[in-house]
């Protein structure tokens, strides 16, 4: 049976060769990330914002209009509505209000809504809490990244352990900035999904990594920037097969997944592309500018 | 590496087999006898519920414990005759200030009497209720940290067995309530599409007491001059105001059963109760004493009912009419029975799936996963051929044990669960990917089938480690840090990095192995 080849044998793609390029568009896009999370800042979901998201499914279209006026005698402030999925779905979030008990509220909101259709869902979250979430995604994404490169540390040098990591703060922040560039929610299965990323990257990293130790030891008079190349050509075919079924599996998550998990899933998609993006070209050349220790030798013949 | 003994073998089939053992009940809906029986555990949002997270208002305990030190303090000074005032409740304790200078010795005495220490089990060191501290006249009794932390954590065990009755007293299905963190308490109930049903009845402490009505003076009276010390002034639900004595000749606690049910002539629905051998002694002398006069019957300072004694109450038990609805009515039975909660209690976040909306999400999450699935097994064989069809083998092996293992630690399986696992299925190929590139290469330096297949495998095997143990890490601390939802993510991705690399490092391994020394090609095709 002849079989596929993403990636052709011996292939050698000159990766090294775009370093200006791709270090340069890598920090501006990360420098527009940061830039725009200062301007826009982040669509918050009310798991971080706290109050009330209420999901309403009827068999006809809703009228959006409608259920915005007979809310807004309810006095509760900032009210937003919009389609979730199809026009028979909607989904009203309320800002949490400083003052009032968001939990007494819910049902006086929901004898309201239920005249458009079936409540599905319901959600509050108190200030106490969004703020709590806050704080521990922030520690999560920080725990995880630093266990990386304590991991990494151990089980390879400093400066395998630095371009690591600092690979994978690139993907955060870039991932981050289009999610705050585009005003997609940003909610705790987003974090979930950050920390996904992060797995997955590192992952790809590491697969790279562990060629270029290899060949390090193998060869010991080669070039460092070719070493660097042959490596990344050597584990491309991987890179790209194994990014390919993961895309494969998250696409159909997108699409017949559900609406619920789609913010996550569009997460883990533009992360799986960032991921890849970052590990052949970013992680790896970050490697030859930090520089290696070449005798690994000495570990190794006993 | 390809070399596996007949014993690993068998070994081999076994783990596979119990696998396939554990997951069967989650893929067939009749019973067979000597099969578990154990099916994946739904979280809240593929089956739909309830979900609260409360937390114990210890604010409120404190307060209380300052109230009732106050109280010690005012009745031991007014015993022994000892001149005070500005005696008031401040943020940490009380404080007190003693007019006449010859009773400040006799006054600390008294205080440090006063003091009780308690101990526990688990801390040798004897802790004081309070700190005194002395400033001349002044006195500043500060309620001790660690006495206060040994009260909120008994309050919230306290509580966390209140709502276990009250929520019993729904006749729900298997809600699950559970303490987290110092003073929370994470109520889930399946099947519950009501949250303010759940919210009435977690919103109230239900501190009950029987009270006279203080008939001394009027009302209005009271409110223009003076209200007499012994009472206070209360309203019922409509804004009604009464004046009633401050001294409890009964309280909840007395209680040893209410029923809700319908009065015998105007058909409204009452609640009937009935009190412990003591507690009808009590009523009964206090409803004899005081015939002819109006006592209240009080809930969380609002009074529900007034009633005039016709007769004295003797057999202990009696009715309360509050005009109440039928759910109402029930809902204070409910209440009575499962007895006060120890401090009111805060709901933090809340959140209600319905059933349907569950439904929804398992068929979506199903069909994503079998999509995903289809789509990666065909890329693989074509990928791969004869290969891909053993790493093929040990991808759907490997979703089996997920759910096996899922089914076994009885984890509850969420929606982000689900994608978990959907995310599983592209990744899990990884390993067999690392390892099939890697006989490629060895086939390329013109190495011979089997030792190709020999040094693939062998040189793979730190790589795979590697990239698999920092997404474990990433998953793990996902597992730790994260709540609800995602913690159902975190376990499906937890088990699934670990069996991935099992059915590809070890499953296809094997087959490999098997195929390649029985046939033992003259070339691969991969």
């Amino acid at each position: 049976m002849k079989t596929i080849k993403l990636i052709k044998h011996n292939t050698n793609i000159q990766f090294l060769k775009f370093k200006k390029a791709t270090l340069t568009m890598s920090i501006t896009i990360c420098f527009f990330s940061i830039f725009s999370l200062f301007l826009n800042g982040l669509n918050f979901g009310i798991d971080f914002k706290g109050g009330t998201l209420i999901e309403v499914s009827s068999e006809n279209s809703i009228n959006i209009s409608n259920v915005r006026s007979v809310l807004s005698s309810l006095n509760l402030g900032d009210v937003q509505i919009q389609n979730f999925g199809s026009e028979k779905n909607i989904l009203v979030r309320i800002e949490a209000s400083s003052s009032g008990n968001n939990s007494s509220a819910l049902s006086k909101i929901t004898n309201q809504l239920i005249l458009f259709g079936k409540i599905q869902r319901t959600e509050v979250v108190g200030p106490k809490i969004s703020s709590e979430l806050i704080q521990k995604g922030i520690l999560a994404i920080i725990s995880a990244v630093g266990l990386m490169l304590f991991y990494i540390w151990i089980r390879f040098e400093w400066q395998f352990s630095l371009g690591a990591v600092l690979a994978l703060i690139h993907d955060v922040i870039i991932t981050i900035g289009i999610f705050s560039f585009f005003q997609i929610e940003f909610n705790l299965s987003i974090i979930a999904a950050l920390l996904t990323i992060i797995g997955y990257s590192m992952n790809d990293t590491v697969v790279v990594y562990d060629r270029i130790r290899e060949n390090l030891r193998k060869y010991k008079k080669q070039d460092l920037y070719d070493l660097i190349n042959i490596s990344i050509n050597q584990t491309l075919s991987r890179t790209v097969l194994t990014s390919f079924t993961t895309l494969l599996a998250l696409f159909s998550l997108y699409i017949f997944g559900g609406q619920v998990i789609k913010g996550f899933t569009l997460a883990m998609i533009i992360g799986v592309f960032i991921g890849t993006y970052s590990s052949t070209f970013i992680a790896s050349q970050l490697l030859h500018i930090l520089g290696v220790k070449r005798d690994w030798s000495k570990n190794n013949d006993k | 590496m390809i070399y596996f003994s007949n014993s690993k073998k068998i070994f081999l089939l076994i783990i596979c087999f119990i696998g396939l053992f554990l997951a069967f009940p989650n893929f067939s809906k009749v019973n067979i006898p000597f099969f578990p029986n154990q099916t994946i555990n739904l979280g809240l949002d593929l089956r739909g519920g309830s979900y609260l997270l409360l937390e114990v208002e210890t604010d409120s305990i404190k307060n209380d414990r300052s109230q009732s030190l106050l109280e010690d303090i005012r009745s031991t000074f007014r015993k022994n005759k000892i001149k005070y005032s500005g005696l008031k409740t401040n943020q940490n304790g009380i404080q007190v200030f003693i007019r006449d200078e010859d009773q400040i010795s006799e006054a600390r005495k008294l205080i440090q009497e006063s003091n009780v220490s308690s101990s526990n089990l688990f801390s040798s060191n004897i802790n004081k209720e309070f700190s005194i501290n002395n400033n001349n006249n002044l006195f500043i009794l500060e309620l001790n940290e660690n006495s206060l932390k040994e009260k909120y954590r008994s309050a919230v065990s306290q509580s966390i067995e209140i709502i276990r009755r009250r929520i019993d007293g729904l006749g729900v299905t298997e809600p699950s309530i559970q303490r987290q963190g110092n003073n929370r308490i994470l109520l889930e109930v399946p099947g519950m599409d009501d949250p303010q049903r759940l919210k009435d009845l977690l919103g109230q402490t239900a501190k009950l007491n029987f009270r006279m009505v203080d008939t001394s003076i009027s009302i209005n009276e009271a409110k223009q001059t003076r209200i007499p010390s012994r009472s206070e002034i209360l309203s019922d639900a409509n804004g009604f105001e009464y004046l009633v004595m401050k001294k409890v000749l009964v309280s909840g606690e007395r209680l040893v059963d209410a029923q809700a049910s319908f009065d015998q002539a105007t058909n409204a629905p009452i609640v009937n109760f009935r009190f412990d051998s003591l507690g009808g002694k009590y009523f009964a002398k206090a409803t004899s004493e005081n015939v002819g006069k109006p006592f209240a019957i009080i809930l969380d300072n609002e009074v529900i009912s007034a009633p005039v004694i016709r007769t004295p109450i003797l057999g202990g038990s009696g009715q309360i009419e509050g005009g109440f609805t039928v759910e109402e009515a029930n809902n204070l039975s409910i209440l009575l029975r499962a007895g006060a909660l120890p401090a009111p209690l805060e709901i933090l976040e809340e959140k209600t799936i319905g059933p349907g909306l569950g439904k929804d999400s398992i068929d979506s999450g199903t069909s994503a996963a079998i999509i995903g699935l289809i789509c990666v097994l065909i890329f693989i064989i074509l990928s791969y051929g004869r290969f891909g069809f053993y790493a093929n083998f040990a991808l759907i092996l490997n979703i089996i044990f997920i759910v096996g293992i899922l089914s076994l630690l009885q984890a509850t399986l969420t929606l982000p669960g689900i994608a978990g696992i959907v995310l599983t299925i592209g990744m899990a190929v990884d390993a067999n990917v690392i390892i099939f590139e890697r006989i490629r290469d060895e086939i390329n330096n013109e190495k011979k089938p089997i030792s190709a297949v020999e040094s693939g495998y062998s040189k793979s095997f730190g790589t795979i480690l590697d990239a698999n143990i920092t997404t474990l890490i990433a998953s793990l601390v996902l597992f730790f840090l994260g709540t609800g939802p995602v913690k159902g993510f975190a376990v499906t991705l937890s088990i699934g990095i670990i069996t991935s690399v099992f059915t590809a490092f070890v499953i296809t391994r094997l087959l490999i192995a098997m195929w390649i020394l029985k046939k033992r090609p003259e070339e691969l095709s991969l």
